[in-house]
């Protein structure tokens, strides 16, 4: 645990320094959100509907755009070889590349939320910890899965489409888990979440277990 | 002394292309082995292999007794590898590069080691600027300090001397002569023949991704492996 902190702090450093990912995020995010709120042009009584598949729409496109930040971050000057050098567990970067991808997905997830919530019409504050609850499992899930493949489109030179590409249909459980869940928190309750929180659960299991053990098979030429 | 470098037969093939074909490479402590060879002949992927970075397809290789396979955390710590580029981030600090890897190697006097390998690159104020900044030289000499961290037994270079200032180049090969003779393990690679027949104790010439000479180093032998080497390239042509 001691190197993948140490590697979230030196992520999350260069971060702050830079502020490129969450930068980039936010414009597209925010992009994304007004391109699908337009489109739609709901009515009041369809606004809360819509607003999941937007809200997980939204972070699917920056969640793919900032994970595969966070691995050229590492294939810039083959820090990479760096880091597998080291005495430590591969699994170690794994957690670590993780732990930064989730802070960076949370920050960008901390504006587009109640920017969905203005421009949707949705009253979030009274299922404010539901929300929050399925954002947190959707976001594991997801950015396991995507730390994980990331590190393997990494090494190849078609990256950009290849992690789309491997990632999608591996994480669209997980999407379609987080759908059902907002849905059901927005417009019936938490307790009609259920099934598809038990859903988001196993599949974070799923990947977080895979990625831990399969990261150092991946992640070495 | 467990010898830190056996290697048996290691080949490593990319995408059906052979670039080591059988290498068999023994490396004691206290030696410096200069691999020399025309480009495309495999120094860089052997130097990749022995240091755990690229799996071999074939052969076998031991590192400090141990199966290198298996990358034994106590094996990578006796290991240093600078290759073409630094493993250093270019938004951090170079002190801040140095305290990272300090903590990944969890180094005990980490805060005089790195002043020390500071002071050794002659960073100055510059230690304090992000690396994006730095010159050829400068990062060069973050790459080697990054590598000397945590006190390797085995150090492999892959081109060392390339950015490097006369100055720089004289400290570094001050440096190497300082390792082999407390029992360092060196394997450099260059295409310096006249500084690699100066500098190693023992002179290996790759061709073809096979070994084609493998002899003594040092000032005296330093006409014969010129000639060598010359005869490798026309044979490469």
């Amino acid at each position: 645990m001691h190197a993948a902190l140490t590697i979230l702090r030196k992520d999350l450093r260069i971060e702050w320094r830079t502020r490129e990912s969450v930068s980039t995020l936010l414009a597209l995010g925010v992009l994304l959100l007004v391109v699908f709120t337009i489109a739609h042009d709901p009515t009041r009584e369809e606004q809360p509907r819509l607003a999941p598949s937007v809200l997980w729409a939204t972070f699917v496109f920056t969640g793919l755009l900032g994970v595969q930040r966070s691995f050229l971050l590492e294939r810039e000057q083959d820090c990479l070889a760096g880091l597998l050098m080291a005495p430590i567990d591969p699994s170690a970067i794994f957690v670590g590349k993780l732990l930064a991808n989730l802070a960076v997905l949370g920050v960008m997830q901390a504006i587009v939320v109640p920017l969905v919530a203005v421009l949707l019409h949705v009253d979030m504050l009274p299922v404010l910890p539901a929300v929050l609850l399925v954002l947190t499992l959707g976001n594991l899930g997801f950015a396991a899965g995507a730390t994980l493949f990331a590190a393997v489109a990494a090494r190849t030179r078609a990256r950009e489409v290849l992690l789309p590409l491997l990632l999608l249909p591996l994480v669209l459980p997980v999407l379609i888990a987080g759908v059902k869940a907002t849905q059901a928190v927005l417009t019936k309750g938490f307790a009609e979440a259920g099934d598809a929180l038990r859903v988001l659960v196993a599949f974070d299991v799923v990947f977080v277990v895979a990625g831990f053990l399969l990261f150092a098979y991946v992640v070495r030429d | 002394m467990i010898t830190p470098v056996v290697a048996e037969g290691l080949r490593r093939t990319f995408a059906g292309v052979s670039v080591l074909a059988g290498v068999d490479l023994v490396v004691e402590g206290g030696e410096c082995v200069a691999l020399l060879g025309a480009n495309g002949a495999g120094k860089t992927t052997l130097l990749r292999v022995l240091a755990t970075l690229l799996r071999p397809s074939g052969g076998t290789l031991k590192l400090f007794g141990e199966d290198a396979t298996l990358r034994a955390p106590a094996m990578l710590r006796k290991i240093g590898y600078v290759g073409h580029e630094s493993a250093c981030y270019g938004d951090l600090t170079a002190r801040e590069n140095l305290d990272f890897y300090a903590r990944l190697y969890r180094i005990d006097d980490a805060d005089a080691r790195v002043e020390e390998l500071v002071e050794w690159t002659a960073l100055g104020a510059a230690v304090r600027r992000p690396v994006r900044t730095f010159s050829r030289g400068m990062i060069q000499r973050l790459a080697l300090a990054r590598a000397l961290l945590h006190r390797p037994e085995l150090l492999l270079l892959d081109e060392p001397f390339s950015g490097l200032d006369p100055q720089a180049t004289a400290t570094l090969e001050a440096l190497l002569i300082d390792l082999r003779q407390a029992g360092h393990a060196i394997v450099l690679s260059t295409h310096d023949v006249p500084r690699a027949a100066a500098l190693a104790s023992r002179v290996v010439m790759l061709h073809r991704g096979r070994i084609d000479w493998d002899g003594s180093g040092g000032q005296a032998a330093g006409v014969a492996i010129a000639a060598r080497f010359d005869a490798l390239v026309v044979k490469r042509a």
